[in-house]
């Protein structure tokens, strides 16, 4: 049978599989919750079991993204430019590695963290994962977006979305400079080696929101036309 | 005249099978479209094609009949043979109905419309001469296979962004939707009707002053419009439905439209293609029943335009049907708000076209379309590799329809020609 014309001009959309992306992307990194309350309990048996998990979760995560780019030939006409797409697409997958190195450092060197930062680690966990959350929420908003034209009120919603993301990643700034203070007061009791990687898995979990604002902000660019 | 009933015969039998091509392929990309918007069902777009195709047909296939009967070749030519005019009718029906054939098992995406007219200017050069060739008017054809998509394309760019600007970027979408659609529907039965009334009824024997065609398209217009409003009001609205994709209900709403605009596009593209089928038809027809006068402009027989029809909708029922099908389950992305906006454009450039008497491709028209829709930031993703292919098919229908009509020609000369 003749493959129409008409159905040929329809290409595979990349919306369902930018999304999909950033689901399976933002599943890798909620697993850092119960992981860290693992670690916190120095339950080890768990903490490697979840590591594995987002080490596959991660995995997933750069499979769909293959997939995707694999399916955005040159000839496509798309209501974004196939570049900025690409770059969410990095973006989100960046998110997802993040979180998988977070998770190998800590479990490759048995990292302990004193009981006195517990709370607010945790509650900076937290707080980067709401970014990754609410990142996942944004792009969510894209078939709905390319539904409107990029225009009008679904635009207002959007833009919203990503002031939220940027306040999100403003707060993890701040428990950051907190978490900080409170270690610099504990180091001198610690064993040295241990306080560098606190210190580097700090600043990984800062990554992790502000890759994750960063998938907002490449989006915005595609608003922004 | 000598064979003559042989000829009548053969050129309904011929006209037959290219009408049963045109319905087997070029309705399932003209309702595809309904189908993949999920506005329509399958089983629904069978039956709209079948009425409209043939009402199109039937009230406004005329002109362009009139154009491939006798616009493209100056029959004075042939004034002193009739005979090489009826060979050469037969000859390109067949070259046109095989091609097509061959084509679509080839898988093809090749226009009827581009086949028949080559199959007739290549039968023209050969039997009657390059100057019994009207360039004039086959130049201006060739011109609206590149002025269609165009037209169709800005419509639907406009129609798109009026559609975001009106309902989809509002802050009650749904509401507006309720508003705005039955407007909407008016424009569709407002314009299909008037662009039938002015072009197409002559020939029926119904001549209606400008007044009595604007009014009485007005009146359809309204009448679409209130079964648009009737069928909007017992829609049942599922907000929670909108929590996964926002605009579910609204598309809801447009699924009534696209309704409208499916049949628009079944008329339309019946008034256009049918003439492909019937017009070589008609013209032997006529000279047969003249007793050889081919200069003698005697109206279209009706039976003619429903032995067209009729073909159409046999090839719709037998084949048509599983095309549609495949088209529909492939253009998911074609929401009912989107594909409104690109029927609605390709109906109406069709139904223009069709007034104008020029035999134009439904099928680029309504590519050019869907690109509109795109270019307003409307679809996901579409695939430009199509452009090229729509000017494949250009530079290999035109000469191989050119080609197998001269063959015929010359096979048909060759048997009939008294030694």
């Amino acid at each position: 049978m003749a493959p129409s014309m008409i159905s040929s001009l329809f290409g595979r959309s990349p919306v369902k599989p930018l999304q999909n992306h950033m689901h399976a992307a933002h599943q890798c990194v909620m697993q850092l919750i119960p992981f860290f309350d693992a670690v916190l309990a120095k339950d080890w048996d768990k903490v490697s079991r979840l590591q594995k998990e987002i080490s596959d979760l991660e995995n997933q995560a750069d499979k769909l993204k293959r997939e995707l780019r694999l399916q955005l030939p040159n000839s496509l006409l798309m209501p974004v430019s196939r570049r900025d797409l690409l770059e969410v697409l990095a973006m989100q997958d960046k998110v997802a590695n993040k979180a998988k190195d977070i998770a190998g450092l800590i479990t490759g060197r048995k990292m302990r963290f004193p009981a006195a930062i517990a709370g607010t680690l945790k509650q900076y966990i937290q707080r980067s994962v709401d970014a990754s959350k609410q990142a996942c929420d944004t792009i969510d908003e894209f078939d709905e977006l390319v539904e409107t034209g990029f225009s009008g009120k679904e635009l207002k919603i959007v833009e919203t979305m990503i002031n939220t993301l940027d306040e999100i990643e403003g707060d993890t700034d701040n428990i950051q400079i907190q978490i900080r203070a409170e270690i610099y007061k504990l180091e001198k009791e610690l064993p040295p080696i241990d306080v560098i990687f606190i210190y580097k898995i700090i600043d990984w979990i800062g990554e992790l929101a502000d890759r994750a604002q960063r998938v907002g902000s490449r989006l915005e660019l595609m608003l922004a036309r | 005249m000598d064979f003559g009933s042989t000829y009548i015969v053969l050129a309904c039998v011929f006209g037959l099978f290219m009408a049963w091509g045109v319905g087997a392929n070029d309705v399932a990309n003209a309702m595809g479209t309904s189908v993949g918007s999920g506005a329509v069902t399958i089983k629904q777009a069978v039956i709209i094609a079948a009425i409209f195709e043939f009402a199109g047909a039937f009230l406004a296939g005329g002109q362009v009949t009139a154009t491939i009967r006798q616009g493209m070749i100056d029959a004075q030519l042939a004034a002193g043979n009739p005979e090489l005019l009826i060979w050469g009718m037969l000859a390109s029906l067949l070259a046109a109905a095989i091609w097509l054939f061959i084509a679509s098992r080839l898988g093809w995406p090749v226009s009827t419309t581009h086949s028949i007219v080559g199959a007739i200017v290549g039968f023209a050069i050969v039997g009657l001469g390059v100057e019994a060739v009207q360039w004039g008017k086959v130049g201006s054809i060739a011109m609206s296979w590149v002025v269609s998509p165009l037209m169709a394309g800005s419509i639907a760019f406009a129609l798109f962004i009026s559609v975001q600007r009106l309902i989809l970027a509002a802050d009650n979408p749904l509401q507006n939707a309720k508003r705005y659609v039955p407007v909407y529907m008016f424009i569709v039965g407002f314009i299909i009707a008037l662009v039938t009334l002015f072009k197409g009824l002559q020939h029926v024997g119904i001549n209606l002053t400008s007044t009595q065609n604007y009014g009485l398209a007005a009146i359809v217009g309204l009448a679409v419009m209130l079964v648009g409003i009737v069928l909007i009001k017992r829609l049942k609205f599922d907000p929670k439905a909108d929590r996964e994709f926002h605009f579910a209900n609204v598309e809801k709403v447009f699924g009534i439209l696209m309704i409208a605009t499916a049949c628009a596009m079944a008329f339309a593209h019946g008034s256009n293609d049918v003439a492909n089928a019937i017009g070589p038809l008609a013209a032997v027809v006529g000279i047969v029943e003249s007793g050889g006068h081919v200069t003698q402009k005697s109206a279209l027989p009706v039976w003619v335009l429903i032995l067209g029809g009729a073909g159409i909708v046999i090839g719709l029922l037998t084949y048509g049907q599983r095309v549609i099908a495949t088209i529909g389950t492939g253009i998911t992305q074609l929401t009912p708000s989107r594909g409104f906006a690109a029927t609605l454009a390709a109906a109406s450039t069709v139904v223009l076209a069709s007034g104008t008497g020029l035999p134009i491709s439904t099928t680029h028209t309504l590519v050019g379309a869907i690109l509109g829709v795109g270019l307003a930031r409307g679809i996901a993703a579409l695939n430009l590799k199509v452009i090229r292919a729509i000017f494949m098919s250009w530079i290999i229908t035109l000469p191989a329809g050119a080609i197998l009509s001269i063959v015929f020609f010359l096979l048909l000369k060759a048997w009939f020609e008294p030694a």
